[in-house]
């Protein structure tokens, strides 16, 4: 048995340390850590690129295929600047945005309310959740060609398939949710007096909160799926379509720079909905740090 | 009409049966031919062996669930749902915890009808009383287990429940805790006499607060005997203990639990 030194253990300070000092300490502590990420996180971002570009420039890897930063940011710079081959950037971009948005509020409303209706109504759950389970069998995918040819090429195809592709999700957990709510909550909750509907809005809606947010995370994702997917199968505007052009001209930093464009905006959404639960979950415990 | 009222007992159990029916059909008899009364103001503690019924029984009385056979009654009257006389105590946590203190005591009354000023004047004045109004803002993973304990007697307790049932309340906390959370259950109960069933696993504790103690049978649960516990209140829990007659008390009551207490170990060892 050895003693391994633990670098995250919490320091041992002399007898007799006021108050101040130790709170002091560990702020800095704290701070120091901080940084330490995200000097690392900077680091491998610098170094990933750094080499894709070296290899790119030294052809070890192909730049026809594989562009480079460089050329996806000109790309981007491009766009930007003087839009693209389907009209300007931002127009692309918002066409995908509003099927995603469209999509995914519908969806999720949907999702929350038909997984908290048959999570509260047993025999409606029996009798539905079969044909649930054999919906959410399809991958999802598939389903653009026919929502296409139905609906046609604008925007309806793309919500309709952004839609189910947040709906199954967000059900799921919300049923889920409402499953797990604590028997012990509910039985407090109905003796105090509470009617049904009471008891629905103050003690299931909350407790399934938690599982309801964790499928929110996800879903803004599938909706830019369901989105995206659809202008691939046939559309006249938006990022799938930016992609679905560059791929006919061979123009891999086209297909990178939509990429990125994406990606960016997925984090952005994901942001906000972290913003929304941490004021939403004030109730929850927080993680302290293990100060003595 | 009026006299009678007086006697009419708060709460009785009739030969009361409760079966179980699982899934693949098996049942299993939870209580069988279990009779109750509890009188109006009075305090009644049940003990029995794990697992043999007690808080079955207590759903019985709360309405959330439905004797098999026999008849429930609440002051003369047959139980229909969860009747608004009666407040429960549980034994975990079934605070709400997104709501914040005062939130969770305002809860009853706002469940029921009364308005948001109203609500929050009563909820401030049960705070006052077990002591938290420091506490209002805090959320309940904020406090200790006592504290909260005592914040789920005030949201029982705002509502003035006339018939007030107790799944052993206490029996998370440490021994000091619980004796001073005993000490105001009887400080609060003394002010308004709700009739009480009180579920324990703990001899002491029920000798200590109770005006009758059943001893029930291992399952399933009928009352193996009753006994009436003549000391004097007020009482002071934390000094009761040593008096002798509360000693003989505690010796008596557990010589005929015991038996019960080792044949459920007994039936348990031999499913196992
Ligand atoms: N919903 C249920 N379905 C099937 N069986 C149940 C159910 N609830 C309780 N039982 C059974 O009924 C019996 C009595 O349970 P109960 O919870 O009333 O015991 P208890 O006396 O409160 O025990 P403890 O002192 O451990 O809390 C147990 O054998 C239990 O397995
Ligand atoms: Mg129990």
């Amino acid at each position: 048995m050895t003693d391994t030194p633990l670098e995250n253990m919490a320091p041992i300070f002399r007898a007799g340390t006021s108050d101040a000092e130790i709170e002091a300490a560990a702020l800095k502590a704290m701070q120091r850590r901080k940084q330490a990420v995200l000097f690392w996180r900077l680091v491998i971002l610098v170094g990933i690129l750094g080499a894709w570009e070296l290899a790119a420039n030294r052809l070890w890897i192909d730049p026809f295929f594989y562009s480079s930063p460089s050329g996806i940011v000109m790309r981007l710079y491009e766009w930007i600047t003087e839009g693209t081959a389907e009209g300007s950037l931002w127009f692309n971009l918002w066409v995908t945005m509003e099927e995603a948005l469209i999509g995914f509020f519908a969806g999720s409303i949907a999702g929350v309310l038909v997984g908290i209706g048959l999570g509260r109504n047993q025999f409606l759950s029996d009798i539905f959740s079969v044909y649930i389970k054999a919906i959410n069998s399809i991958p999802r995918v598939v389903l653009a060609p026919i929502f296409i040819m139905i609906m046609g090429l604008g925007l309806a195809s793309k919500v309709a398939l952004a839609f189910i592709m947040v709906f199954f999700v967000v059900f799921a957990n919300a049923f889920q949710g409402v499953r797990e709510a604590d028997r012990n909550m509910i039985a407090n909750a109905r003796i105090l007096g509470a009617s049904n509907w009471q008891v629905t809005r103050t003690v299931i809606v909350p407790s399934a909160m938690s599982w309801i947010f964790a499928s929110l995370h996800v879903s803004f994702g599938f909706a830019i799926i369901g989105a995206i997917v659809g202008e691939f199968v046939g559309a006249r505007f938006g990022i799938g379509q930016l992609i679905s052009i560059a791929k006919g001209t061979f123009d891999a930093a086209g297909m990178y720079a939509a990429i990125i464009l994406v990606m960016l905006v997925t984090l952005l959404a994901e942001m906000i909905m972290t913003m929304i639960e941490t004021r939403l979950a004030k109730w929850r415990p927080q993680q302290h740090t293990d100060m003595q | 009409m009026k006299e009678n009222a007086s006697q009419t007992p708060a709460i009785e159990l009739i030969n009361v049966s409760r079966r179980f029916v699982s899934p693949t059909g098996k049942s299993l008899t939870a209580l069988r031919d279990f009779n109750m009364v509890v009188e109006p103001g009075e305090f009644v503690a049940v003990v029995g062996p794990t697992g043999c019924g007690k808080s079955t029984t207590l759903n019985l009385v709360t309405g959330l669930a439905r004797p098999s056979a026999g008849e429930v009654r609440l002051m003369g009257g047959p139980v229909n749902g969860i009747d608004p006389r009666v407040g429960f105590v549980f034994q975990t946590d079934a605070l709400f915890p997104w709501r914040n203190v005062i939130d969770n005591v305002m809860a009853g009354p706002l469940f029921r009808g009364k308005s948001h000023a109203e609500a929050t004047r009563s909820a401030r004045d049960w705070l006052a009383r077990v002591g938290l109004s420091r506490f209002e803002q805090h959320y309940p993973h904020q406090l200790s287990g006592g504290m909260r304990k005592r914040v789920s007697l005030a949201q029982t307790f705002i509502n003035e429940p006339e018939i007030l049932l107790m799944d052993e309340p206490f029996s998370a906390l440490d021994v000091q805790t619980r004796t001073v959370m005993h000490e105001e259950l009887l400080r609060l109960w003394a002010e308004r006499k709700a009739s009480v069933i009180f579920v324990t696993h703990d001899l002491e504790e029920a000798v200590a607060l109770a005006d009758k103690v059943y001893v029930l049978t291992a399952g399933p649960a009928t009352v193996k005997s009753v006994y009436p516990i003549n000391l004097p209140r007020p009482r002071v829990v934390a000094d009761i203990r040593y008096e002798p007659r509360f000693i003989e008390y505690c010796r008596t009551i557990w010589e005929d639990l015991r038996d019960e207490v080792e044949m459920s170990y007994r039936r348990a060892s031999q499913a196992a």
